[in-house]
């Protein structure tokens, strides 16, 4: 069996402070840590674990600027075989990125391609789904579960309120992996310096034959931080302190 | 001017309530432009969600066929592209939810409507759409414009948009025929799957003690139980804790786990991603204890500690002992 993984490194902003760019059209990321977006490290995972029991090949893709070559590096410590960097500046308009990912993988014979739910940056959630339809394959969204057998996966997807609904879907496909499907391993520095090794390919959207000049559907005008509505009072003083009105709060609200 | 379309969302047998929220926005977007919208309602015995549907939006188009049952994003599409090339409506409203998210791109790519995802604000410029949507974990709100097109797609942000009312007039139920022919086989829906609740059911807690990510590792779960005694409480997580199997699936709080309204709601270390806020906001009175003095979390507490959590807890939990 072989898949494809579409992978996106992102910058890490959960506990960093947050600056807006000049321009206002971004915000400013030479002092943020980037990483494996999160979704996509369990998409990897899930490919590897998959090639282990039905065997094949584990390719990943990126689309990126020369950093973006970390992020494979990291997916082929985790178990994938081979890499593909394509050349281009970051963008967030996900349906261009399913165009040039579906250029990249048409053709080949892919029986699974793997992408994360969304990307912890700009959330879309589109690129899986939007690259299906480009490359006119079935594809199931938001996936906790893969079983695959006779050309078939049977997959569970994540709906709302702890509810799942069992699918079957025609191999080859694409689905869009959901955190939590598997239980992440840890790479090891033996493993990391293994993956230096493998082989990436890095190629120019000539290379792969995109020649689109399509504007993009979405751009962006401007960013600005979300409007503070009201905040929560916030206790201050000593830990004992901050706990003595903490205990006063809690008796008074429970009841 | 076109209609706005509003695709109803509903599985098991009920409507959910994104959908009048849905119908809320198109509601006021149709004003905006000086134009209509209409519920788009696709399933099977759905009569009696067609008339509940007609007291809140001015026209409910109805197709019915025993294979829209459960949602399939292939036969949905293949029903909506037949509208829309029927009707040319100029936005088609979906949730940002698990159907919207299998479906809104794969027909976008079809209609070639440009898209917008997860929308927390909509308008039109001209006839142009401009969106607002959430990104970097909630830190930032982006202004999006979409490129100039007869028809776009926005997914909606389940919370968000008040809801559409029982209104006084009601509108007319269209029945369209169904442009489907048969099942397809690529992709085929098997059934609905509910984990049985085998511990505490945190619905039914009045005070939760619910912890997320921040709290580092699930080395730091016995500390929370024992709080949890010493308060009466039981102890919920946000999804990153679940993901990483330091809590089971039935302690989430969240739009994919559970929704809660404790009278006491404690939450440690979690940041406040909307999918964990919408989930419990309801809650009397919320109490945040997080570093980072910028978590969302506090947009949404009421009371807040900005410290680490390793210097509050065990004070507290020693501060409490006697509650048992």
């Amino acid at each position: 069996m072989n898949i494809a993984v579409c992978v996106k490194r992102i910058p890490k902003t959960a506990e960093a402070d947050i600056f807006i760019e000049k321009d206002g059209k971004d915000i400013k990321k030479d002092n943020l840590v980037f990483a494996l977006n999160d979704w996509d490290g369990y998409a990897v995972r899930e490919a590897v674990l998959l090639k282990e029991k039905y065997e094949g090949e584990v390719i990943v893709l990126t689309i990126g600027p020369e950093e973006s070559k970390e992020v494979l590096t990291r997916c082929l410590a985790m178990g994938a075989d081979r890499a593909v960097r394509i050349e281009a500046p970051s963008s967030s308009d996900g349906h261009l990125i399913a165009k040039i990912l579906a250029q990249a993988t048409k053709g080949q014979s892919f029986d699974l391609i793997l992408t994360g739910v969304q990307a912890e940056d700009d959330g879309w959630g589109q690129v899986g789904v939007a690259l299906a339809q480009l490359l006119g394959l079935p594809h199931a969204s938001i996936v906790t579960h893969i079983e695959v057998e006779n050309g078939k996966a049977k997959v569970r997807r994540e709906l709302e309120g702890g509810i799942e609904e069992l699918l079957e879907v025609k191999l080859p496909a694409v689905l869009t992996i959901q955190t939590g499907i598997n239980e992440p391993k840890y790479v090891s520095l033996s493993a990391i310096l293994d993956a230096e090794d493998k082989e990436t390919k890095e190629v120019g959207l000539e290379e792969i034959g995109f020649t689109s000049k399509a504007p993009l559907d979405a751009t962006i005008d401007q960013v600005s931080f979300p409007p503070t509505g009201k905040m929560a009072e916030i206790l201050k003083g000593t830990p004992e302190e901050v706990v003595g009105q903490l205990t006063e709060i809690i008796k008074k609200k429970k009841g | 001017m076109l209609e706005i379309f509003v695709l109803v969302e509903h599985r098991q047998g009920q409507i959910r309530d994104l959908t009048y929220e849905m119908l809320g926005l198109g509601e006021k977007l149709a004003n905006q432009q000086g134009t209509s919208f209409a519920a788009i309602l696709l399933g099977h015995d759905v009569k009696s969600f067609a008339e509940d549907l007609a007291t809140r939006a001015p026209k409910v188009l109805v197709v019915e066929d025993e294979n829209l049952k459960n949602f399939n994003s292939i036969l949905y599409q293949q029903t909506l592209s037949s509208l829309i090339s029927k009707y040319q409506p100029c936005l088609l409203l979906m949730g940002h939810s698990a159907l919207g998210m299998d479906l809104a791109p794969s027909l976008s790519v079809e209609m070639e409507f440009p898209l917008a995802t997860d929308c927390i604000g909509l308008s039109f410029e001209g006839a142009r759409l401009k969106a607002t949507r959430s990104i970097y974990g909630g830190k930032v709100n982006a202004s999006v414009s979409l490129r100039e097109s007869k028809g776009y797609i926005a997914t909606i942000r389940p919370g968000v948009f008040s809801p559409k009312m029982v209104g006084e007039k009601k509108g007319g139920i269209v029945m369209e025929s169904s442009p489907l022919q048969g099942m397809v086989d690529v992709k085929k829906f098997i059934e609905y799957i509910e984990a049985p609740i085998t511990g505490e059911d945190i619905t039914q807690a009045e005070i939760l003690i619910s912890v997320g990510q921040g709290i580092g590792g699930p080395e730091h779960i016995p500390l929370f139980e024992e709080l949890a005694k010493n308060l009466g409480g039981t102890i919920s997580c946000s999804r990153p804790v679940v993901d990483r199997n330091w809590l089971p699936k039935e302690r989430q709080v969240g739009i994919s786990g559970k929704t809660v309204k404790p009278k006491v709601y404690l939450a440690i270390g979690i940041s406040g991603a909307f999918q964990h806020v919408t989930a419990m906001q309801g809650s009397d009175t919320i109490i945040a204890i997080n570093k980072d003095p910028r978590a969302p979390i506090f947009g949404v507490a009421h009371y807040g500690i900005v410290d680490d959590f390793q210097n509050v807890i065990p004070v507290l939990k020693e501060k409490t002992k006697s509650w048992k």
